[in-house]
C-alpha cells in the first residue's frame, strides 16, 4: 500500500466549484479524489445517474476531465471501444467508467463482458445503495431492511456483493474503498492505474438525502460503516489483502457499536432489536468470508 | 476481379477493403457469417482491426460508439432482435453524429420465432437519423457498404446497409471486386478530428444535459444534413454510379411499382412478362429509405402507382406506401406481402401486377 500524504496531493481541481451536486454528496468527494489521483490521464465515461447532473447542464461542464455521457447499460462497452481507439492512435490515457449501483444493476452483463475480456479500463461503482437520482428506489446493493421509496417497509432481500462478484470474474484488480477514507481510495486508484487490463473499485458512498442523515455527516457515516465492520476495505492485486484501515475490525471487540451506524440513518429508524442482531450476525458471516479469502487468495 | 460471394461475405469483403479499424458484434442468424468472416480476416492478419466479442448487441453498438468517438472507422452487423436489443444505442450513435456503418441483414421480428426476411426491423430505424440503404443483391451490398463509410464520414450520420436475410445474405453470386488501390483512392483514412475529439487532456463533454434548444437544433441540423445525402451518394466518386433509386423500364411507364430489396429481381421479371403483353409497366426501386427519395417519386408521371412492401405499421398499413402517398402526384395503391419471409415469386408478381393494372387487387397478398 502506497502511503498518500495530503500535503503531496495536487491542487488542480478536476471537479470544479459551483457544480450541482447536493450538499454532502459522496460522488463529489469521490470525483475530487479521482482528479487528485489520476488527473489528466482520465477520460470519464458516465452512464445515467446522479453524476449526469453533477457534470453540469446547458453549456457548462463541471469537469476538467473529458467526459462521454452514455446510455445507462452501456458504459463499460463504450470504454472498450474508446480504449481501443486510444491504443491504436497512440494516446496515453485511461477510460474510467464512473457509475452508480443503478448502472451496475442494469448494465451487469456489460460489466461482466468487459471484465471477462479483460478490456483496458478502470470501473468505479460509486455505491449509494439505492437509485438516488430518480428518488431513492431499491437497488441490488440496497442494505437489507433499508427503507426506500419502492420498499417502504424495508428491503426484503440481501444486498449483492459486487466487488466479490468481480473478483470471481478474475478481474486484474479489484478493491473496495470508501469516501470516508479518501487517501486509501487515491492509493488504490494509483495502484489500479499501474496495472493493465480490467480494474474495478467498489466505492462506498453514503448519501445524505437517500439515507436520511445530515449533509455535514457524510464522511462520519462512511467511516462508521467501516468501523462497525459493515463495509470492509480490501484489495486484490494478484493477492487478496484486507486494507490496513479495516484490519483492526477483523477483531469484533474493536468494532464500533453497530447501532451507532444504523441509528444515525432515517432508512434504518424502524429496525427492531432483532433486526439489528440479525444484521450483526450477517456482518460476522461476511468477515468470515473475507478472512477466508485473505488466507486462500 | 470477379468473385463468387454470398451477400454476407461480400459485406465482409467490403469492410476489409474499407480498412475498418474496429469491429464489435454479437452473432444472430442470418447476420452471423458476416462477423465470422471478419473475425477470420482479423485473426489471419488480412485486416488490421480490433475484433471484440461482446456479450450483447447493445454492447456491440456501445463499443462501436466508443471506438468511433475515439476516431476509429468502426463497424457492426445485426438482424431483427439484435437490432431491437441495441435500439437505444442506435439513437445514441445517430444523435452523437458518429459515422458508424452497420450491416442489417433483415429478419422478421418475433414472436413467433422466424429467421426469414421482412423489412420491419430495418424500418424501426426510420426516424432515428441513420441513413438507410437497402440492397437488391450481393454486388449492391458490397458497393453500398463502401459508399456507406464514405458518405457517413462526409456528413457525420451513421449508415445502415440492409440486405435480405438468406435471399441475399446466404445466396452466392458473382461480385465484381475493385482493386484495393481504387478503394484507397475512393476512401482515404478517416479524419480523426470530426465530429469531435474525445481524448485525454482535452476536457470536452459530449452528450450531457444541454439547453432544450440544443436538443432541438441537433435534430434540425440532422434533418437538414440528411437532405444532402442524395447528392453525396450520386457524387461519391465510386467505381460504379449510384443513386437513391433504380429506374427499371420507367421511361414510358403508365403503371409504376415501388419496392425495395431482393425480391425486386423477381418483380422485374414479372414486369418483363407484362411488357411482352404490351402493358406499360415499370419499377422505381428504392435503394434508400432515408433520405426518402421524395423528389424522384414526386416526378413520376403515370396513371397509378403500386407500392409492394414486406412490412406493416399495425393500425396504419404499409409504411412505404404511407410515405409514397405523401409525395406522389398519381394515385397510390398499397400491397403488403412477403412478411415473415413468405415466398413471393415471379408468378405471384405477374398476377399481382395484372390485378393492379385492372384495378382488382386487395391490400394484402396472403
Amino acid at each position: 500500500m502506497v502511503v498518500v500524504r495530503i500535503k503531496d496531493l495536487p491542487k488542480e481541481k478536476f471537479l470544479l466549484p459551483g457544480n450541482t451536486s447536493c450538499q454532502g454528496c459522496p460522488h463529489a468527494l469521490g470525483l475530487k479524489a479521482l482528479g487528485m489521483a489520476l488527473g489528466d490521464d482520465v477520460v470519464l465515461i458516465v452512464p445515467a445517474g446522479c453524476t449526469t447532473i453533477i457534470a453540469g447542464s446547458r453549456d457548462k461542464s463541471a469537469f476538467k476531465f473529458p467526459c462521454l455521457h452514455v446510455p445507462f447499460a452501456s458504459a463499460p462497452a463504450v470504454a472498450t471501444g474508446l480504449g481501443s481507439a486510444f491504443k491504436r492512435l497512440g494516446k496515453k490515457g485511461i477510460p474510467v467508467v464512473w457509475m452508480g449501483d443503478g448502472g451496475s444493476d442494469i448494465g451487469f452483463a456489460t460489466l461482466s463482458g468487459a471484465c471477462v475480456r479483460k478490456d483496458d479500463m478502470i470501473v468505479i461503482v460509486s455505491d449509494n445503495e439505492a437509485y438516488m437520482n430518480t428518488g431513492i428506489q431499491t437497488s441490488g446493493t440496497t442494505f437489507w431492511k433499508a427503507k426506500t421509496t419502492t420498499s417502504p417497509m424495508g428491503k426484503r432481500e440481501e444486498k449483492k456483493d459486487l466487488a466479490l462478484i468481480m473478483l470471481m470474474h478474475k478481474a486484474d484488480y479489484v478493491a473496495t474503498a470508501s469516501v470516508g477514507y479518501v487517501q486509501d481510495f487515491i492509493s488504490k486508484l494509483r495502484k489500479a492505474s499501474e496495472i493493465d487490463g480490467f480494474r474495478f473499485i467498489h466505492l462506498h458512498s453514503p448519501c445524505p438525502p437517500g439515507w436520511g442523515f445530515d449533509s455535514s455527516e457524510t464522511v462520519e457515516i462512511a467511516r462508521l460503516a467501516v468501523k462497525c465492520g459493515a463495509w470492509i476495505l480490501w484489495e486484490f492485486d494478484g493477492k487478496f489483502k484486507i486494507s490496513p484501515i479495516s484490519k483492526p475490525y477483523a477483531d469484533k471487540a474493536k468494532r464500533a457499536p453497530l447501532t451507532e451506524y444504523l441509528r444515525k440513518q432515517r432508512r434504518f429508524r424502524h429496525l427492531s432489536d432483532e433486526d439489528i442482531a440479525e444484521i450483526e450476525r450477517r456482518i460476522d458471516e461476511q468477515w468470515k468470508v473475507i478472512l477466508a479469502l485473505e488466507s486462500v487468495f | 476481379m470477379k468473385k463468387v460471394l454470398t451477400g454476407n461475405y461480400a459485406v465482409a469483403e467490403a469492410v476489409k477493403m474499407a480498412k475498418a479499424e474496429f469491429i464489435a458484434a454479437y452473432p444472430i442468424t442470418p447476420q452471423t457469417t458476416i462477423v465470422e468472416r471478419l473475425a477470420e480476416m482479423v485473426e489471419k492478419g488480412e485486416l488490421n482491426a480490433e475484433f471484440v466479442r461482446v456479450e450483447s448487441e447493445h454492447s456491440a453498438l456501445a463499443a462501436v460508439y466508443g471506438a468511433s468517438a475515439g476516431g476509429l472507422r468502426a463497424f457492426t452487423a445485426t438482424s431483427s432482435h439484435g437490432l431491437l436489443y441495441m435500439y437505444e444505442m442506435c439513437w445514441w450513435v445517430a444523435n452523437s453524429r458518429l459515422p458508424v456503418v452497420m450491416a442489417l441483414v433483415t429478419r422478421t421480428i418475433g414472436p413467433p420465432w422466424n429467421i426469414h426476411t421482412d423489412h420491419t426491423d430495418l424500418l424501426t430505424l426510420r426516424d432515428s437519423g441513420w441513413i438507410l440503404a437497402m440492397s437488391e443483391n450481393a454486388q449492391e451490398a458490397f458497393d453500398l457498404t463502401l459508399i456507406g463509410f464514405k458518405v457517413a464520414e462526409q456528413i457525420d450520420l451513421p449508415f445502415a446497409v440492409g440486405l435480405d436475410g438468406f435471399q441475399v445474405s446466404h445466396t452466392a453470386e458473382v461480385v465484381d471486386i475493385p482493386e484495393q488501390s481504387e478503394i484507397d483512392r475512393f476512401l482515404p483514412e478517416r479524419r480523426r478530428d470530426k465530429p469531435f475529439v474525445i481524448e485525454p487532456g482535452n476536457p470536452i463533454t459530449v452528450g450531457g444535459l444541454t439547453a432544450n434548444e440544443c436538443a432541438m437544433m441537433l435534430r434540425h441540423d440532422m434533418n437538414k444534413d440528411m437532405e444532402k445525402v442524395g447528392d453525396l451518394v450520386r457524387n461519391a466518386g465510386y467505381i460504379r454510379d449510384y443513386d437513391l433509386v433504380e429506374r427499371y423500364r420507367l421511361d414510358d411507364a403508365e403503371y409504376v411499382v415501388i419496392m425495395m430489396g431482393a425480391w425486386c429481381g423477381d418483380a422485374k421479371e414479372a414486369i418483363d412478362i407484362l411488357r411482352n403483353d404490351g402493358v406499360q409497366i415499370g419499377m422505381l426501386r428504392l435503394r434508400f429509405v432515408r433520405p426518402f427519395p421524395a423528389e424522384e417519386i414526386a416526378k413520376l408521371d403515370c396513371r397509378k402507382i403500386l407500392v409492394v412492401e414486406r412490412d406493416c405499421s399495425i393500425g396504419k398499413g404499409g409504411i412505404i406506401a404511407t410515405e409514397v402517398k405523401s409525395v406522389a402526384s398519381s394515385p397510390v395503391q398499397s400491397v403488403m406481402a412477403g412478411l415473415g419471409g413468405v415466398d413471393v415469386g415471379v408468378e405471384d408478381f405477374v398476377s399481382m401486377f395484372r390485378g393492379f393494372v385492372k384495378g382488382e387487387l386487395g391490400e394484402w397478398w396472403l
